[in-house]
């Protein structure tokens, strides 16, 4: 039986590990296994800095991986928002596989992130921040189309990104519903052509997301009616998550109004669900707010109930002043 | 995955619950599963922690493994509480400590009496890796023996069955390849310089290396599953072993 040596057993142990030499990259180590790649941590030699590497590790026949990889990486490279992972390089290993180097992220994936924080509005607002990326993405044109718990990255100072858009489609212009306004003149790579969606698996396109979080059109596989409102279904079952604080936990104890915004957001017919991120964000920031929300028809008591809250020291306060001058009143006139 | 299984049991049962099972077939296949999984380890760490000669640790190893199964002592073993691993070890520790106070150990083995533990091959592994028991400097170093002889020794068998499965498909280049980058020592060696060796274009040699280690993965992932009582522990595991959420 073959020996292995301690240095050929943490080789196997990162078996994807892929040929840096003679680039300003020093493999550090392996992060996690994607779809069509591998992420290490390695340590921009040149800069001195911490990076994470998306390297391909499939095997390539057509090239069709390789220039979805690289896609990704321009995609990303004109998404620049404070809630989306920077990327700093793309190139070609000296193995002719093709990687990209981005940011390297310290923190928590949000599904064991949500965990930790108690409260429920802010919660809430780490939605809002992810809302903020997607909108941005939507806004030059770009839907994730994989928004899930375990693609949110929450980082060691708070910060909120939004990862893997390796499922990412660039829409053409007009394509998100409900006018927004396209900026067209970024130039992403490859518009024409979204190569992730070429193969027919069920007669319309291929089925790519994560039950759950997918829209039913994108679980169909019907890739010509994937439009922002597709990242809006995901956004509402991501809300929910959030909302619960996690999976373990009932969605029926959430307040009426946030679940009509779920329920919209996650509408089974896209014309049903808010036609812009925008509007979903707003729904949820009136929520926060002690605000009615448009996805929710209150009764009076409802309306009553939720203008006491807000204004419940301001009532008291009154209540109090006006049994005092009543009480007054009374002892004057004995 | 259909070489794996003429060599390794993927049964839905895993070894220990094979191991348990009535049918003595099953069992008595499972046993030897679980035997040349760990026998190395075992071996090993009773080499080192009780500094016994070759022979003595090859009979405290046999009897141990004997021991296992006439005490039933897998049925006490519960993956909430602890990893099957941590847990033989204990069982060998104890094992090991009673037979040399009693000082009346005898030959024995039992099932495993006929199972020829290759005592050399372990001997060179421990030279090669130049370990002297006196440098070993607490028991938390001795765990991470043990751990780390575990991993090599499921690789050690992956390795042989990707070696199998290579030529059973009549890829022995592909193998080699894996041989020359992915387990030699030599950490300078570069896809060019092994393009040029085995007259391959480099974008082969990428693939070639992508798709062995694909199945060394899938093989040594299929022998872990084997070994693990449930999902979930083999979703620790296989972080553990690679890094990776078996999700």
């Amino acid at each position: 039986m073959t020996f292995l040596s301690d240095k050929a057993l943490e080789r196997l142990r990162s078996s994807e590990a892929a040929d840096f030499s003679g680039t300003r990259y020093k493999l550090r180590e392996f992060i996690a296994r994607g779809g069509m790649g591998v992420v290490y941590a390695a340590e921009d030699a040149k800069l001195s800095r911490r990076v994470a590497l998306k390297v391909l590790d499939t095997q390539d026949a057509n090239g069709e991986l390789t220039s979805r990889l690289t896609r990704e990486a321009r995609i990303l490279a004109q998404l620049e928002h404070p809630g989306i992972v920077p990327v700093h390089d793309v190139g070609v290993l000296p193995g002719g596989r093709v990687f990209y180097s981005m940011k390297f992220v310290e923190g928590l994936r949000l599904d064991r992130y949500i965990a930790q924080v108690e409260s429920q509005p802010q919660r809430l607002r780490l939605f809002l921040r992810v809302c903020d990326a997607v909108a941005f993405a939507h806004a030059r044109g770009v839907l994730h189309r994989d928004l899930k718990p375990t693609n949110i990255m929450v980082g060691s100072f708070g910060e909120v990104l939004v990862m893997d858009w390796g499922l990412a489609k660039i829409l053409g212009k007009d394509s998100l519903s409900g006018g927004e306004t396209l900026v067209t003149s970024g130039q992403l790579a490859n518009r024409e052509s979204d190569s992730t969606q070429c193969t027919a698996i069920t007669g319309h396109g291929t089925v790519m997301g994560t039950p759950g979080y997918m829209s039913p059109e994108q679980a169909r596989g019907e890739t010509e009616q994937i439009d922002g409102r597709s990242d809006i279904f995901s956004l509402g079952a991501l809300l929910k998550f959030i909302a619960i604080g996690g999976t373990q936990r009932k969605s029926s104890a959430l307040p009426r109004p946030l679940l009509a915004i779920c329920a919209k957001a996650t509408a089974e017919s896209p014309s049903e669900r808010y036609s812009q991120v925008s509007e979903l964000a707003a729904d949820v920031s009136l929520y926060l707010d002690g605000l009615p929300v448009s996805a929710y028809a209150e009764n009076f008591f409802e309306r009553f109930r939720r203008f006491y809250k807000r204004h419940e020291v301001a009532i008291l306060l009154i209540a109090a002043y006006l049994v005092m001058r009543a009480l007054a009143l009374l002892s004057f006139h004995r | 995955m259909t070489a794996l299984g003429e060599s390794f049991p993927l049964t839905r049962l895993s070894v220990l619950a094979a191991a348990r099972s009535r049918d003595g077939a099953e069992r008595s296949r499972a046993l030897e599963i679980l035997f040349s999984s760990y026998w190395k380890p075992v071996y090993k760490y009773i080499r080192l922690k009780f500094s016994q000669s070759p022979q003595d640790a090859q009979d405290l190893t046999q009897g141990f493994f004997a021991e296992l199964l006439e005490r039933q002592l897998l049925s006490r073993f519960d993956p909430a509480k602890s990893r099957l691993r941590t847990y033989l070890r204990l069982c060998a520790d104890s094992f090991a400590l009673n037979e040399l106070k009693a000082a009346s150990r005898k030959k024995r083995g039992g099932e495993f009496a006929h199972l020829a533990l290759d005592v050399s091959a372990a001997e060179d592994e421990l030279r090669a890796q130049a370990i002297d028991p006196a440098s070993i400097p607490s028991p938390e170093s001795l765990e991470d023996f043990f751990e780390k002889e575990w991993i090599r020794s499921l690789f050690s068998s992956a390795v042989e069955e990707l070696r199998r499965v290579c030529e059973a498909r009549e890829k022995q280049k592909v193998f080699q390849l894996f041989e020359a980058y992915d387990l030699a020592d030599d950490e300078s060696i570069s896809y060019g310089e092994l393009a040029a060796r085995f007259s391959l274009p480099l974008t082969e040699v990428n693939n070639q290396l992508a798709w062995a280690r694909r199945q060394f993965r899938l093989i040594a992932l299929a022998r872990l599953r084997a070994l693990c009582e449930s999902e979930e522990e083999f979703a620790r595991e296989a972080k553990t072993l690679f890094g990776v959420s078996m999700q």
